[in-house]
């Protein structure tokens, strides 16, 4: 298991040292950051200045090393357009994309799991049909036209929620939280927006693990021992049902924050994800970059957690 | 021809054929497909409008509502935008620029995807740990975000959407093509074929590649409705496709701006027709999964 865990967190750190040699290549081949830095009437002498300032003049190889230098410091630069450190900014923003996040997965769960649950356990009902269609649906439309019918129906004509921005936040434990009821209302299109593409694929899953559960003999024998058919799905069936799904946390986390980007977008929401839409806009490189890293670093993370826990979870499967 | 005939044949008595008829679904599914591949093969001669021929265009047509409702022009079924621009002609030309994309990227994809997944499997050792530990890292970042981060380093263009696409798309090929070349060269039949002293190359082409073909048409398939999806998302966010080559996702982004003042129609629609194609392809896509997947029968 040590053994294990080691080899693990020399991958971690060896993706990470990947991604950043990827993004730094990426960022130096992509338009030149200078005259993001001087004013439109510079003179040579001060765009010369302005590139030694940002250590463009020097070779590719000694920029890297000032780069990685700088990350390993905690040091990802000031952001162009704010002139504050990027990291701050990112950090600042982190809570609200949180919580749609958070959210977003709450709903998919409540959501999925009874849903897929029964499908599974009744796959030829006519309901089950519908389910499957429904979830077909939801994985077929795009999350961010959803978004937009929702604000549509729901801001525009019934003006029955806030189409866009966060509402009032209250600050719990030094994080802005959306705990009051501006915020919240503020909080449902966005979540609800953000949760359906994860939902129908949740659903999917649930479906087949469990249609794979209830053909094994501990399901025959449960019912024949007299548990009730409640008993027989919840306990037995989904129980087991959700082990795998351990497994796709990591990757429905990974899609919930890439999909955040449209979904803050959208609804102006301030969270990391509208951030790199603007900073990409405006060519704010140094936010760009600390939020690669930044992403890179929370899935490299959460995929190791989740790694370790499946192995935690199922005394079958043995670490290597 | 008497091959053609005899292939033809062989497919219309085939086990796959028979449970295709039985099944609406998949029925329902290549309709859809078919609907939209008559779409935007003659639909540019149908609809009354090219929209992007500004001689065409008249401000005076600009914000009509579709034909159902008060001030509906019989022009215009499904409205128009703020340039008087026919929302059906634009939904019939922006099809065609993300199906375009959707299929080329994903023929790129599958190429390359594939030629890489046999060589890994077939050669193995330092080549295949590289080819795969560079899969790997590719999956630990959602495709859309890959996708969006190389788009911003390229800035717009279909050119590039194909290369951001094919860069996040072809891992899956690699992936499943590594694993089955893997099986196969394992059987006895590649082994045949090696002591009878075959070149590497013919027993790749020859032997191994038509068997590991057949899962591919799934991925394949379910991966054009994904790109149509990514495609649309960069094109929202304002990197994917220039505004000069509006594709389905571009053109909710223009009615976007507008949905404020309850013009709906500019931008629901082409939303409703890019979910509509993609059902379709998932509809299909779920049915092949079914049959070609030995492992869930």
């Amino acid at each position: 298991m040590l053994g294990y865990l080691i080899k693990r967190l020399i991958q971690m750190v060896v993706v990470l040292w990947v991604v950043s040699v990827l993004v730094f290549l990426m960022m130096s081949f992509t338009g030149d950051p200078t005259y993001m830095m001087v004013p439109l009437d510079a003179t040579e002498e001060q765009i010369a200045q302005a590139r030694r300032l940002l250590g463009l003049d020097q070779s590719l190889l000694t920029q890297y090393g000032l780069f990685l230098q700088n990350l390993l410091q905690g040091d990802f630069g000031r952001s162009y357009v704010f002139r504050q450190p990027a990291l701050g900014l990112i950090m600042e923003r982190l809570p609200a994309t949180l919580e749609i996040v958070f959210l977003a997965m709450v709903l998919a769960l409540i959501v999925a799991v009874p849903l897929g649950v029964y499908a599974g356990a009744n796959p030829n009902r006519a309901g089950s049909r519908m389910v499957m269609a429904g979830s077909l649906v939801g994985i077929s439309l795009p999350g961010f036209w959803l978004g937009m019918v929702l604000i549509f129906v729901f801001a525009v004509r019934l003006q029955f929620l806030p189409s866009s921005g966060r509402g009032e936040t209250v600050e719990v434990l030094g994080l802005r939280l959306s705990l009051t009821w501006s915020g919240f209302t503020h909080l449902i299109l966005p979540a609800v927006t953000l949760s359906i593409g994860t939902l129908a694929i949740l659903m999917r899953i649930i479906r087949a693990e469990m249609m794979e559960v209830m053909k094994q003999d501990y399901i025959k024998f449960a019912r024949a021992k007299g548990v009730n058919h409640q008993g027989v799905l919840f306990k037995h069936g989904l129980k087991n049902a959700l082990i795998p799904l351990v497994t796709v946390f990591g990757l429905m986390l990974g899609d919930l924050i890439a999909f955040a980007t449209l979904t803050e977008t959208i609804f102006a929401w301030p969270g990391i994800g509208k951030l790199l839409v603007d900073s990409i806009y405006r060519g704010d490189r140094p936010v760009i970059v600390v939020y690669l890293m930044f992403v890179a670093f929370l899935f490299v993370v959460v995929n190791f957690t989740v790694d370790v826990l499946y192995a935690l979870i199922d005394p079958r499967i043995k670490i290597k | 021809m008497t091959a053609i005939t005899a292939g033809v044949e062989r497919f219309f008595a085939s086990e796959l054929f028979h449970n295709y008829r039985r099944n609406l679904s998949a029925i329902l599914g290549s309709l859809i497909i078919l609907l939209f591949a008559g779409m935007v093969s003659v639909g540019p001669l149908l609809v009354a409008q090219d929209p992007y021929d500004i001689s065409q265009l008249d401000l005076m047509d600009s914000f009509k509502p579709p034909l159902w409702l008060e001030g509906g022009d019989s022009r215009f079924w499904l409205g128009t935008d703020g340039q008087g621009r026919d929302v059906l002609a634009s939904i019939v030309y922006g099809s065609r620029i993300s199906l375009f994309i959707g299929l080329t990227a994903m023929l790129a994809s599958c190429l390359i995807g594939t030629t890489l997944g046999l060589l890994a499997g077939f050669y193995r050792g330092r080549l295949d740990s590289f080819i795969m530990r560079v899969a790997d890292i590719q999956l630990s970042f959602p495709s859309v975000l890959t996708a969006l981060f190389l788009m911003s380093a390229f800035g717009t263009g279909v050119e590039k959407v194909l290369i951001a696409l094919t860069s996040v798309g072809w891992v899956v090929y690699a992936r499943t093509v590594r694993g089955s070349t893997l099986r196969e060269t394992q059987k006895e039949y590649v082994q045949a074929a090696r002591v009878s002293g075959l070149p590497n190359r013919k027993i790749i082409l020859r032997h191994v590649l038509p068997n590991v073909l057949t899962p591919l048409i799934v991925v394949a398939t379910i991966q054009v409705g994904t790109f149509v999806l990514i495609e649309a998302s960069l094109s929202f966010l304002g990197v994917g496709v220039p505004v000069t080559e509006p594709s389905l996702g571009l053109l909710i982004k223009n009615g976007f701006d507008v949905l404020f003042s309850g013009l709906w129609w500019i931008s629901v629609f082409p939303g409703l027709f890019i979910m509509l194609i993609v059902f379709g392809i998932n509809l299909l896509g779920d049915f092949l999964r079914d049959e070609l997947n030995p492992r869930l029968k």
